[in-house]
């Protein structure tokens, strides 16, 4: 039972590692992000191509991967949503234009990655050793993940609820129309956190890369599953991110070890609709302030 | 009666414009022309890209490389006429693999059409070749309708077998090792719950059934699962000596590291698709030596070798240990069928048909419109996935069970020598005898 759940919280840790970014896309720049997947599958790629070519190992590849990625967030908020978002201003049409603007980005980017790294199914073995966890082996880039997950949630989770920085942030996700009363650069911050978003996106790419097969065209997979973890959390929490993936980890390998490995799927939608049912806002959809 | 004439005027519009068609066709054929068309429908991109980028498209690529560099299709008369090719991507949307071919067979008028990637999108097109006129020379299709499709579609040909032949061949192995004493008659079995991975649990359950082999754990699992640490974990704790996973390629290379994490080391290990792609070498270094899966290949076949260096060279990367080969094989037997008989389709069809064709396989003849002279199982050994079954085939390599326990053992060629005889009933035709080719060595 032990080894279970602890086999499933390593699992989640991966889960949460992918939707933390999604939802400070979605929760506070209010861009859904439907190429999120594909921006994973890039730094996973970019990672894989510093491993195999430069040697350079995937954990020191997160500071050169990470720093790019904010910095292609930053951009791409900046040339293609910014305009969105001024003129969804009188519209109040921001969500359908940012899906259909993210769509687009998703065939561009998963175009590129096709003519550049072809179709192939891309893996690579780093860390994959086992290490005792309370009688449970759990494979130590898994772990590592896990890890990174529990980190970058907590501490931004801390950041947003604590610091003066983390309430202009969240202030713009309740009320980006009164924000500027109160001296908010709205602007500034929604970029900063979109391009945090993606670069929370790359270190997920990256440590799934280790562990994880993915080709061009796998993107997706990550999105809707980020979306609905996100969605169950609360949109732009980043702790109701982390509870919820975790909670799926677990769940899926709960029902996998003593149901079915093929009910799987169907527990996952299951503990989606109760969510919803129940708390339509996500699980701590009121402590993100909505 | 409106209704009634109003068809049958239809049926004469689909006559004249069939007769048309032919007609245009002949004309063609009958004045200089400079290049045979080629079309074919391929997964660029999406779901299936993984698996057609492997096995079908670089070997479309080297094929017309080929015969472009060698100046062109070789007609009866001797003259060569340089290929050209019509390339649509499928985006592995079954629509829009019907619409590429249609298109190719109304629009393009290609003279010939390549099959699309997989079981599916083979049965997808297999109507609109037939109506067209086209032979479809279908690798990448596992079936074990086989010999109902060919009564149906008279110009298919299915080269790659059904899941019966392998789930045989593989039980066939383990009524050998089991005999021998190396492994115990359990079997902890999952499997992909999708197209592939339900054709073979289905006919693996029979053969096991057949063999007197007990499936102890027997489960399915969705398409895209990532983690198998809870499968691993019950199947080690079913006992069986033997793990066996019908699984896509993600799922064959999560379960090699997961089985390693989880220290996990069943006496036979057999993966499903992946195993023989060339990134799973190049990842797993020397701990996948032992671990089993579908295909093989005959490595003391000197052809076989030069076509892997030849792939590897133009392509960039080597070809998989499975379906590669008999992809290419079944574009020199169009190459040669053409040769003797002209671009006229149906012609070129009877020939496929009942010709025998000298191939990288060696000698190959269809049965029944399949391609029966097959390798059903393999095993990596030393750096090769090698073929190790049928065992009734004359195959020089034998499997070597148990798989060493731990990775860096060179313990793991000595051959047990597993001299008996198998007799399997097969259906669909039976694989007349010995196979023709390629293992005397």
């Amino acid at each position: 039972m032990i080894t279970t759940l602890i086999t499933g919280l390593v699992l989640g840790g991966t889960y949460a590692l992918v939707a933390m970014g999604l939802t400070l896309q979605y929760g506070i720049s209010r861009i859904m992000n439907l190429a999120y997947g594909e921006i994973l599958i890039f730094a996973a790629f970019a990672a894989f191509l510093l491993f195999s070519t430069l040697g350079i190992n995937p954990i020191l590849g997160l500071a050169i991967v990470l720093p790019v990625a904010f910095f292609f967030g930053y951009v791409i908020y900046g040339v293609m949503m910014q305009p969105l978002v001024t003129r969804s201003s009188k519209s109040g049409t921001l969500e359908v234009d940012s899906i259909l603007a993210t769509f687009g980005l998703l065939f561009v980017i998963q175009g590129a990655m096709l003519v550049v790294f072809g179709s192939n199914y891309t893996s690579y073995n780093f860390l994959n050793t086992g290490i005792n966890v309370l009688g449970a082996n759990v494979a130590a880039n898994r772990l590592l993940a896990f890890a990174l997950a529990v980190i970058i949630g907590a501490t931004l989770f801390f950041v947003l609820t604590r610091t003066r920085w983390g309430t202009t942030i969240r202030a713009i996700a309740v009320n980006p129309n009164a924000a500027p009363l109160v001296g908010i650069d709205v602007t500034r911050t929604a970029r900063f956190a979109f391009a945090l978003g993606t670069t929370l996106a790359a270190s997920g790419g990256v440590m799934i890369s280790m562990y994880q097969t993915f080709n061009a065209s796998m993107g997706v997979v990550f999105t809707m599953k980020a979306l609905v973890i996100v969605i169950m959390g609360g949109l732009g929490n980043l702790m109701g991110a982390l509870v919820a993936g975790l909670l799926l980890g677990v769940v899926e390998t709960l029902v996998a070890t003593y149901v079915d490995p093929g009910l799987t799927l169907a527990a996952t939608y299951l503990i989606f609709l109760g969510v919803l049912l129940w708390k339509p806002a996500g699980l701590f959809g009121k402590a993100a302030g909505r | 009666m409106t209704l009634f004439s109003r068809r049958s005027a239809l049926r004469a519009i689909g006559l004249a414009a069939t007769l048309l068609a032919s007609v245009g066709v002949a004309a063609v054929s009958a004045q200089d022309r400079t290049s045979v068309k080629i079309g074919y429908a391929i997964s660029k991109t999406g779901a299936n890209a993984g698996g057609a980028g492997i096995t079908t498209l670089p070997n479309y690529q080297l094929w017309v490389h080929e015969v472009n560099e060698a100046g062109g299709l070789e007609m009866p008369d001797g003259t060569r006429l340089p290929i050209e090719v019509i390339e649509y991507d499928d985006r592995s949307a079954s629509e829009e693999v019907v619409r590429a071919v249609e298109r190719l067979a109304t629009q393009d008028q290609v003279d010939f059409i390549l099959p699309p990637w997989g079981t599916g999108f083979n049965l997808a097109v297999a109507p609109l070749f037939d109506r067209f006129g086209y032979p479809q020379l279908a690798v990448s299709s596992v079936t074990d309708k086989a010999p109902e499709f060919v009564e149906r579609w008279n110009k298919s040909f299915w080269m790659l077998g059904g899941g019966h032949d392998y789930t045989e061949a593989l039980a066939e192995i383990l009524t050998a090792q089991k005999e021998a004493g190396t492994i115990n008659n359990d079997v902890a079995v999952i499997s992909v719950a999708d197209g592939f991975g339900i054709d073979l649990i289905t006919a693996a359950r029979q053969s096991f059934a057949d063999a007197g082999i007990n499936i102890a754990y027997d489960v399915t699992y969705p398409v895209g699962t990532t983690d198998f640490t809870p499968m691993l974990n019950e199947a080690a704790a079913s006992g069986a000596d033997t793990f066996v996973a019908f699984s896509y390629p993600p799922d064959t290379f999560a379960l090699t590291q997961q089985a390693q994490v989880a220290a996990y080391n069943p006496k036979v290990l057999y993966l499903g698709v992946g195993v023989g792609f060339p990134v799973y070498a190049a990842n797993n270094g020397d701990k996948i030596e032992g671990i089993m899966s579908l295909g093989g290949i005959d490595v003391n076949n000197q052809a076989v070798m030069d076509y892997r260096a030849r792939h590897t060279d133009f392509i960039g990367q080597a070809p998989d240990w499975w379906g590669s080969v008999v992809t290419y094989n079944s574009l020199q037997m169009l190459e040669e069928a053409i040769k003797r008989r002209g671009l006229d389709r149906e012609a070129v069809s009877e020939e496929l048909s009942t010709g025998t064709f000298e191939t990288v396989l060696g000698e190959v003849k269809l049965e029944d419109n399949q391609l029966r002279t097959l390798w059903f199982g393999g095993q990596w050994q030393d750096g090769n996935f090698v073929a190790v079954a049928p065992l009734t085939a004359k195959a020089q390599l034998r499997p070597s069970c148990p798989r060493p326990p731990g990775p860096r053992s060179k313990a793991a060629t000595h051959p047990l020598n597993l001299m008996f005889s198998v007799s399997s009933p097969r259906r669909g035709g039976g694989r007349g005898g010995a196979l023709d080719y390629s293992m005397q060595y």
